[in-house]
């Protein structure tokens, strides 16, 4: 299987120490990010119907925001083979969440917005793209089991 | 037609008051340059856009990032009919500039980001859906006169 990554040396470089800065916030981050998407996007609500509480900063909200962004930490960690790295986590998405691919840049959108009012001097144009180009990448990894 | 309620009239208003127009939008023109340098293509007459640290200085994105920003003043005055109010700015981007309508969507998005930096927490959820219902609108209409 051919490996189309990419991300250059040194876009992994700049997403490895942005993360190093940000991780310990992962679980605000992915809580915030999901909250924001729930809003913005309500079509988003559709996957979540089993939940009771679908409002910014609900226990649901808060503890998958965490395990979204532990996702995230994963794929940082296995940013030289995404494709290996996630198989479970994409055969995860392809037969049991079935998450409509598009969602996933829906979300991305929502960690930028959510990193950039975090931090915004951090969140330079530099680190911006590399960190767009790592979400799709991560993507591209979670929908390669779809069909 | 788009229906607008009175606290989304309220944040939008709010938010271009408060607006420093001379730091957004040189740096929401730049960032969409940077994070999608295709974009670039659009201005091949601005000079050195080499790197990103080039175009944040370039004058010429500078100067065209205020006047893009300010060209969002008659939709935030004429909420209520941008598609009227953007026909000929539409035909403008069609005709002569020759501008794919994909790219407004990623300028919107890029000052989205800008203005999520500035403010911070103060973007909260509704506010963004507030903001990025208005660039959708914008976005549209600029995209209606193509054909």
């Amino acid at each position: 299987m051919t490996n189309i990554s990419t991300l250059s040396a040194k876009d992994k470089e700049t997403v490895k120490t942005f993360w190093a800065k940000i991780s310990s916030s992962g679980d605000a981050i992915g809580a915030d990010a999901l909250s924001r998407m729930l809003v913005v996007y309500p079509q988003t609500k559709t996957y979540f119907s089993h939940w009771k509480d679908l409002s910014p900063g609900s226990a649901p909200v808060l503890k998958h925001g965490a395990t979204v962004m532990g996702g995230v930490g994963e794929a940082v960690a296995k940013i030289d083979d995404l494709s290996a790295g996630l198989l479970s986590l994409s055969e995860l998405h392809a037969f049991t969440l079935r998450v409509d691919p598009s969602n996933f840049k829906v979300l991305s959108h929502n960690i930028l917005v959510v990193l950039a009012l975090m931090f915004p001097t951090d969140f330079t144009p530099e680190v911006h793209v590399a960190m767009d180009k790592f979400l799709a990448a991560v993507a591209r990894a979670l929908s390669e089991k779809y069909r | 037609m788009v229906v607008w309620s009175e606290q989304e009239r309220s944040i939008i208003n709010s938010i271009f008051s408060s607006l420093d127009y001379n730091d957004a939008g040189p740096k929401a023109l730049s960032r969409c340059l940077i994070v999608y340098p295709w974009t670039q293509r659009y201005f091949a007459s601005f000079g050195n856009l080499y790197n990103a640290e080039a175009i944040k200085s370039n004058p010429n994105v500078q100067a065209h990032g205020i006047k893009v920003l300010h060209g969002l003043d008659r939709a935030v005055k004429n909420m209520d009919n941008i598609k009227a109010t953007y026909a000929e700015l539409s035909v403008l981007h069609s005709e002569k500039l020759h501008v794919d309508p994909d790219n407004f969507k990623l300028l919107a998005d890029c000052l989205t980001i800008v203005i999520a930096a500035k403010m911070g927490s103060a973007f909260t959820p509704e506010v963004q859906a507030a903001f990025q219902k208005f660039l959708a609108v914008v976005v549209s209409a600029l995209g209606k006169q193509y054909h």
